[in-house]
């Protein structure tokens, strides 16, 4: 689960992070109310969960109440790479010296958390040549100082570094008790001798979310949210044929050769193990919800799944006006014949091979 | 390297010249469970040696006729195996692989999803402490074709023969394993070593564990985006000298930046664990990548076939 900065931020306050003051906004009249609370100049940022943020011009400095009302009311609700902006954060305008970049990091090939340092901070960090990249232990905090040190003097932190090594301090025990995979600060402000995080990033394992119940309230409400509730796993894309089947590997697989058939992919959808009645229903209930779908490709592979059920999962679904586009499956399991037989007569077509299904898709949604 | 001194093959199937040969005994963890109980009778049904199993406050009861048991350190005192499958849910993970490692476990095969990253890095130390391969979590286990079964897959894609199948992904280690099975490439072992972002065992390890197998004549890898493993595995594969045919395959190519793709691990953070990335590294290493699942065994014969010549040179 990626936070929010807002949502971030907050936990670094809890864990001692100077952070510069800030608002979370909704609408002109909070932007306008809380503008006065901060003064200007101010920073507006929008709150989505996608990087490069400055570049896409989302994070703007507004000098008076005509930037600040422009600003806002152009970034609320507008759509950023496919998320919309639903908060903007109202920040101070910290004028600072230097800007560096800090984070701590399960790496996943060393299979160990990493700190990595740089004086190139406020830029991505996979552009950056000159960076310190350290292993830490996240678990036993002592055996960390000899690294704290070596990672201060190597930004030439003179006296900027005890305040700069005890934040580091405090990133680790965050990344420990919130059990998260990645804590970044990016850019990490040094104002004469003290240290202030401009950016937080944090991301948290979801599956140890069932040990934190305080950070459920980070959640985002939505249909990912609830399918996750059910078992499945969603995700939202940008095409308008919903690819739905039984495994990630799988789906992920057939979405890559409905992109290649020229097919553009609306959600990536496994229902996981079980395909049963149940699931196939709620499956298609879930894919009602997105209207942006004008044609279904199921994709099951198991020597288990018995497709008459699947077929019987579908016919429900049409009947109950749970869908009304069509449906194009390949469904690899027994009773295949039967389960082509109950579909004959519907808006689905099961076939044998999934290039087969894919490319009357493709040719479904060409209209 | 982790699992040098450890045989796979040997604790799976044990030496010809054992009385148990083929039939090593097998604990299944959760085996009450609605999941643990359908697969522990499929799991037998393909010839499995399942000969007790384990789910707390259990103990003493019979499922199957095999008798169940309050923990793992209990039922080896009655038994003596060195394997174990385990079904509980995620939460009690580490609980049950603690029971399992330190009381005399050497092969644990997880197949739990949505297992804590944590919980994984602790369980790696374990393994290690007591010299014992954990495969997994999240993963559909492992089967060795006409022998056994030690997970949730089912047993139709599969045939014997001499090919190796490393996946990252469940059902397409099933679609994959069947297509090769159709096209005349029984597998040797199929192994799953699971969709998170750390594997127990990793995809290196694997090809440890079969480089000098005599047995063994190919290789097919499925990989999806996110991570290093598979660049790490190319490095591997060119540093070593690999020499038996390897394919891969790829899932993921078109999913956007920053998305998890249903598997924990599968996520793309800038250009670190994108398709492109582990393509371009096989490419050095001259291990080919099939567009799609039908397109493996066509790219296993070309590079059997490549082989084979060079071979008879």
């Amino acid at each position: 689960m990626r936070l929010l900065e807002y949502q971030a931020k907050r936990l670094f306050k809890e864990y001692g992070i100077r952070v510069p003051n800030s608002y979370v906004v909704r609408s002109i009249e909070e932007a306008r109310k809380y503008s006065n609370e901060l003064g200007f100049p101010l920073v507006a940022k929008a709150q989505v969960r996608v990087g490069g943020r400055g570049k896409a011009g989302i994070i703007k400095v507004c000098r008076d109440v005509y930037e600040l009302d422009r600003t806002v009311d152009s970034m609320l609700g507008s759509d950023v790479k496919g998320e919309i902006v639903k908060s903007i954060l109202l920040e101070e305008f910290i004028p600072h010296d230097r800007e560096l970049y800090l984070s701590i990091f399960l790496d996943r090939s060393k299979r160990r958390y990493t700190i990595i340092a740089s004086n190139e901070g406020g830029v991505d960090i996979e552009s950056v040549g000159d960076k310190l990249v350290r292993p830490v232990d996240i678990f036993n905090y002592d055996a960390n100082e000899s690294v704290m040190d070596e990672v201060a003097s190597y930004l030439g932190l003179n006296e900027g570094s005890i305040d700069f090594i005890n934040i580091t301090k405090r990133l680790l025990r965050l990344v420990n008790e919130k059990e998260a995979e990645l804590a970044e600060i990016n850019p990490l402000a040094v104002v004469d001798s003290t240290i202030i995080a401009l950016d937080a990033k944090i991301i948290i394992d979801d599956n140890a979310l069932f040990r934190h119940e305080e950070l459920r309230v980070f959640e985002e409400q939505g249909i990912e949210t609830e399918a996750r509730k059910s078992g499945f796993s969603l995700v939202e894309l940008d095409g308008n044929i919903a690819v739905v089947g039984n495994g990630a590997g799988l789906v992920m697989s057939t979405i890559d050769m409905l992109s290649d058939a020229d097919g553009r992919a609306a959600c990536f959808l496994d229902v996981g193990g079980g395909a049963t009645l149940d699931n196939i229903y709620k499956a298609l209930t879930l894919i009602s919800r997105l209207d942006k779908v004008k044609a279904i490709l199921v994709n099951l592979f198991g020597g288990i799944v018995d497709t008459s059920i699947v077929a019987q999962a579908i016919m429900n679904a049409y009947k109950d006006n749970v869908i009304n586009v069509p449906l194009f499956a390949r469904i690899a399991g027994r009773n295949a014949d039967i389960a082509k037989d109950m579909l004959r007569n519907s808006r689905a077509m099961m076939f044998d091979s999934v290039e087969e299904a894919i490319s009357h898709a493709v040719n479904a949604v060409k209209g | 390297m982790l699992v040098n001194s450890i045989d796979i093959f040997s604790i799976l199937q044990g030496n010809a010249s054992d009385d148990n040969y083929n039939k090593k005994p097998v604990i299944v963890q959760g085996m009450t469970g609605k999941f643990g109980s359908l697969h522990t009778r499929l799991m037998y049904e393909y010839g499995t040696n399942i000969v007790a199993g384990v789910t707390p406050g259990k103990g003493g009861q019979s499922f199957d006729g095999i008798p169940v048991y309050n923990s793992v350190k209990d039922a080896l005192k009655d038994h003596k195996a060195e394997i174990s499958v385990m079904f509980v849910p995620a939460p009690y993970f580490l609980d049950a692989a603690t029971d399992a490692l330190v009381n005399g476990i050497k092969l644990l095969v997880a197949i739990p999803e949505h297992v804590p990253v944590r919980d994984t890095l602790k369980c790696i130390e374990l393994a290690r402490d007591n010299d014992a391969v954990v495969v997994g979590p999240n993963t559909p286990g492992i089967i060795v074709p006409g022998v056994m079964k030690l997970g949730i897959m089912p047993a139709q894609p599969f045939s014997k023969g001499n090919t190796v199948v490393i996946s990252r992904s469940g059902t397409l280690m099933y679609e994959i394993s069947y297509r090769l099975t159709l096209a005349g490439f029984g597998q040797r072992l199929c192994l799953g070593i699971g969709g998170d972002p750390i594997n127990c065992l990793t995809l290196i390890e694997c090809f440890e564990l079969i480089r000098n197998r005599n047995d063994v004549n190919s290789v097919v890898v499925v990989g999806e985006i996110g991570g290093s493993a598979e660049e790490q595995l190319a490095e591997y594969i060119i540093d070593t000298e690999f020499k038996k045919p390897v394919v891969a395959y790829i899932a993921g190519r078109s999913a956007p930046k920053e998305k998890r793709m249903g598997h924990a691990g599968a996520i793309v953070y800038g250009s670190y664990g994108s398709a492109e990335s582990k393509v371009g590294m096989f490419a050095k290493a001259g291990v080919p990548v099939a567009k799609r699942p039908a397109e493996v065994p066509v790219l296993l014969a070309e590079k059997m076939g490549a082989y084979q010549a060079d071979h008879d040179k």
